[in-house]
């Protein structure tokens, strides 16, 4: 095998597959491809800590050792079109590129509202390291913000924005923010501690218009009122970047369908050879709940499939046929893990919270420290906790369908 | 050959995910705050370099 590894995506999943492919000693060509200007760069900050005090790439980066130093980073260029058939990709630029095995890590951008109106400035979304340099300049003491979407980036950015002094509410289209992954006992108790700061929350409310023509000055929401503000964010949920895919015969209905090993599949669900997809892109099964395929936007996920790809690929590409047999045949049962913070509130969880049908309080209180656990069948498939960080730990392996209780 | 790591407190927000991938290393006390040791065995190497790749602050370094 001649032709590069190439990656398209250089962010984290894309950083950490190139690391273990050297690691395992992959020595071959190895291109890695990102629409951003940046190096890869630690996207959870974005909402929180660096949005509240200094946006930069500095603070952000990613280290790049040694092991890297003969990765070829092509920046700023995307990638436009693909024809798996013939193995190649083309760029914004015109460039095309060959690869003889592709990674996907392209992740996800957010769902944008252009069609309720579209005012040249102050209409914002977090995903991007530029996004956050936007939003930052705009969010200054007294500053009237809306921001649409309650889910966590919608309410980690409502509380950073409150504590930089401005002015903040929260339009959501649910009965309580978070409800679909907290239950609505937790998501309550969030949403009071909210309160609490000064934050107000819109709940069962969509916004029907999107008003100014320079600058925002202001949303209209299905009730008929009308909110003035100086800033908006839209936090209404991501779309995986697929569309450069099109075209081929290719599963990317709700994100890019791969197998156990991480594979790509054709529509008639036969994997292609060559192609895997990783992080927020890649709908893949975990096989310790369900044999259902998901999306999971937690970081740790990103990290852990680009291991495994990295791993496969370069075994493959060794003389250690029996090494490659056996990677390629281990389980890959992630155990999605995400933290959250928000004002004091600081969140942090194991499983797939939404799967549990039934959520009991375990330990704590609310409005205090506490650990809940969601249950389906009898069985835990998720806790999340506010403190209590070492009980909340000590679920961590007993999360999901498959596990008998001990 | 001894390993000497820093974690930077900072910036460390007490998640543990170190705690999972170099528990010899890492762990939470009482209050849930990370301490962690200053030196180990080479043959911790890899465990740590998974805890500072999985760590959400990237907190974590090998001291030269
Ligand atoms: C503001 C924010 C806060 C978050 N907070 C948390 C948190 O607290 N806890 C948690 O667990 N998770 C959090 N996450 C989620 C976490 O950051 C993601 O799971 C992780 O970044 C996914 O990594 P990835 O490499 O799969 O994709 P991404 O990081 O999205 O990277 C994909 C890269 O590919 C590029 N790309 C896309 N299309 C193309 C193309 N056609 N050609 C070339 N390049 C392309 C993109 O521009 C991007 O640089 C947060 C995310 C955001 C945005
Ligand atoms: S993973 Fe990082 S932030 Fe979390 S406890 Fe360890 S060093 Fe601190």
């Amino acid at each position: 095998m001649t032709n590069p590894v190439v990656i398209v995506g250089a962010s984290m999943g894309g950083l950490r597959a190139a690391e273990t492919l050297r690691k395992t000693g992959y020595a071959g060509e190895l291109i890695v491809i990102g629409d951003e200007p940046h190096a890869p760069y630690n996207r959870p900050p974005l909402s929180k800590e660096v949005l509240a005090e200094h946006v930069d790439h500095a603070a952000v980066a990613f280290p790049l050792g040694e092991i890297l130093d003969d990765v070829q980073w092509i920046l700023g260029d995307a990638v436009v079109a693909t024809n798996l058939d013939h193995h190649t990709i083309t760029l914004a630029s015109g460039r095309v590129v060959d690869y003889g095995t592709l990674i996907i890590a392209t992740g996800l951008r957010p769902r944008r509202l252009d069609e309720l109106g579209r005012p040249a400035t102050g209409v914002h979304a977090i995903r991007t390291l530029d996004d956050a340099m936007a939003l930052r300049a705009e969010l200054n003491p007294g500053a009237r913000v809306v921001v649409y979407g309650a889910g966590f980036i919608g309410c980690e950015t409502a509380a950073t924005a409150t504590k930089l002094g401005a002015t903040v509410t929260v339009v959501g289209k649910g009965e309580v923010p978070m409800l679909r992954p907290l239950g609505r006992q937790l998501a309550e108790d969030i949403q009071r501690r909210h309160e609490a700061h000064g934050v107000t929350f819109l709940n069962n409310t969509r916004i029907v218009r999107i008003l100014g023509d320079d600058h925002l000055t202001g949303v209209e929401l299905d009730n008929g009122q009308t909110l003035e503000c100086d800033v908006l964010i839209e936090a209404v949920g991501s779309l995986p970047n697929v569309e450069f895919l099109e075209g081929n015969d290719i599963d990317i209905e709700s994100g890019i369908h791969v197998n156990d090993t991480l594979h790509a599949l054709h529509a008639n669900g036969e994997p292609w050879a060559n192609v895997y997809a990783i992080g927020d892109v890649a709908r893949f099964p975990i096989p310790q709940f369900d044999p259902k395929t998901r999306r999971v936007e937690h970081w740790n996920i990103p990290t852990e499939m680009a291991r495994k790809v990295g791993r496969q690929i370069a075994l493959e590409h060794g003389d250690d046929a029996e090494a490659h047999a056996a990677e390629m045949a281990k389980e890959f049962t992630p155990i999605p893990s995400f933290w959250s913070d928000q004002f004091e509130v600081s969140l942090l969880a194991y499983g797939l919270l939404d799967q549990g049908e039934d959520v009991r309080l375990l330990e704590g209180e609310v409005g205090g420290d506490c650990l809940y656990g969601y249950y389906r069948d009898g069985k835990m498939v998720g806790v999340c906790g506010i403190g209590m960080r070492q009980k909340v730990m000590s679920y961590r392996n007993k999360v999901g369908l498959n596990f008998e209780p001990e | 050959m001894t390993l000497k790591i820093h974690v930077d407190m900072e910036k460390c927000q007490h998640y543990g995910q170190c705690v999972f991938d170099a528990p010899t290393v890492f762990r939470l006390n009482e209050d849930d705050k990370l301490e962690y040791e200053s030196t180990a065995d080479d043959s911790e190497r890899d465990n740590i370099q998974l805890a500072i790749d999985i760590c959400p602050m990237q907190a974590i370094k090998f001291v030269e």
